[in-house]
């Protein structure tokens, strides 16, 4: 049993991880015939809270319901595995991401997410305007724009072996490389890196 | 009567739900359920660590593409069952997968997406587990995502696609 906790609170390697993801699939199919999909949910916020006339919010979005109640159970998921079965140890970072991370001015690598970027002390600075609001806003602008995300695209979509899907995660994927290769070094520069 | 009537009106939607039954209040916890633990597979995968998207970006690790790449393969076959084997839903209706059309937004909007995965190192799913993790700032993140969502649909019409 102990030897169990210890294994559930290491990092769980991908081949565990990716089919576990995968397998939300068939089970959202077979629960309740619905499609896999997170981003969607975004929308079926804008639609209940403020859909302003607007008709791509104008739908009936009571019944897509259990949408948000699987990005809620998402939340308390990461609630859940923080809390108790969490790793004791820092997170191991490639050495080369890590040295060029370093090169660009992040010096805390010791959790998920680096504190000099995603910190409250930061919301109200460049560094908290470029990666929160403006990262925000294009996840938000584009999964709508993109008709899914990686959910509903690279997996699902994929999975279902619908070719508008695979184009949508290439570009996702040129978007991201872009983003890091290109964009992101002087963007740091210019909020204080 | 009435209520079916309403839930069949037309609704294009992304992650479209096809099933016929309503469902509510207890109905829906099975659907929490599965939420956590995919909540509990974010966190537990690190896929919510900027530092693991930065590694997929910078092709410095495997793991992320590992983590998609088999949650994939796994779908393809799950899928392929479904057809091949005719599986019902548990309310007995028969599953149905909308198929996707091209559009120009697909590559607009994913692009413009990437942008911000590589910003944020996450995308929605992982922003939902992020702020369950304790990193609360990230509601900022979810609430300008939100912003985004709404802005794509105040101008879609406008929008090439």
């Amino acid at each position: 049993m102990n030897e169990f906790i210890e294994w559930l609170t290491q990092p769980w390697p991908w081949y565990v991880a990716g089919p576990m993801i995968g397998l939300t699939v068939p089970a959202l199919l077979i629960l309740g015939n619905k499609t896999f999909g997170v981003s969607s949910s975004l929308r079926h916020v804008c639609a209940m809270c403020v859909p302003s006339g607007i008709p791509f919010f104008t739908y009936n979005w009571r019944k897509e319901t259990w949408n948000l109640v699987f990005v809620l159970g998402i939340l308390i998921g990461g609630f859940i595995a923080t809390s108790f079965i969490s790793n004791p140890n820092e997170i191991v970072i490639a050495s080369g991401t890590q040295q060029e991370l370093a090169a660009l001015g992040i010096t805390d690598f010791s959790g998920l997410m680096p504190s000099d970027i995603f910190s409250w002390e930061n919301l109200f600075t460049g560094k908290g305007l470029l990666f929160l609001v403006f990262g925000g806003f294009l996840v938000g602008f584009g999964t709508r724009y993109a008709g899914g995300c990686t959910s509903g695209h690279a997996i699902m979509g994929i999975s279902s072996l619908q070719w508008p899907s695979l184009v949508a995660t290439i570009s996702f994927m040129i978007g991201g490389f872009l983003m890091t290769h290109v964009f992101l070094e002087p963007l740091m520069k210019l909020v204080g890196f | 009567m009435k209520i079916l009537e309403k839930e069949t009106e037309e609704f294009v939607c992304d992650a479209p739900n096809a099933q016929v039954t309503g469902e509510k209040g207890f109905a829906l916890v099975k659907y929490l359920i599965l939420g956590i633990l995919f909540g509990i597979i974010f966190v537990k995968a690190e896929i919510i660590s900027w530092f693991r998207i930065q590694e997929m970006f910078r092709l410095t690790s495997f793991h992320m593409y590992g983590v998609i790449g088999s949650a994939i393969v796994t779908g393809i076959i799950s899928i392929q069952l479904i057809k091949r084997l005719n599986i019902k839903s548990i309310s007995g209706e028969t599953i149905i997968i909308p198929n996707k059309e091209f559009r120009k937004g697909q590559i607009y909007g994913g692009l413009i997406f990437g942008l911000g995965w590589a910003l944020t190192g996450a995308c929605p799913g992982p922003l939902f587990a992020q702020i369950g993790s304790g990193f609360t700032v990230i509601i900022v993140t979810l609430l300008s995502a939100l912003a985004g969502t709404w802005v794509y649909g105040r101008f879609a019409d406008k929008l090439p696609n």
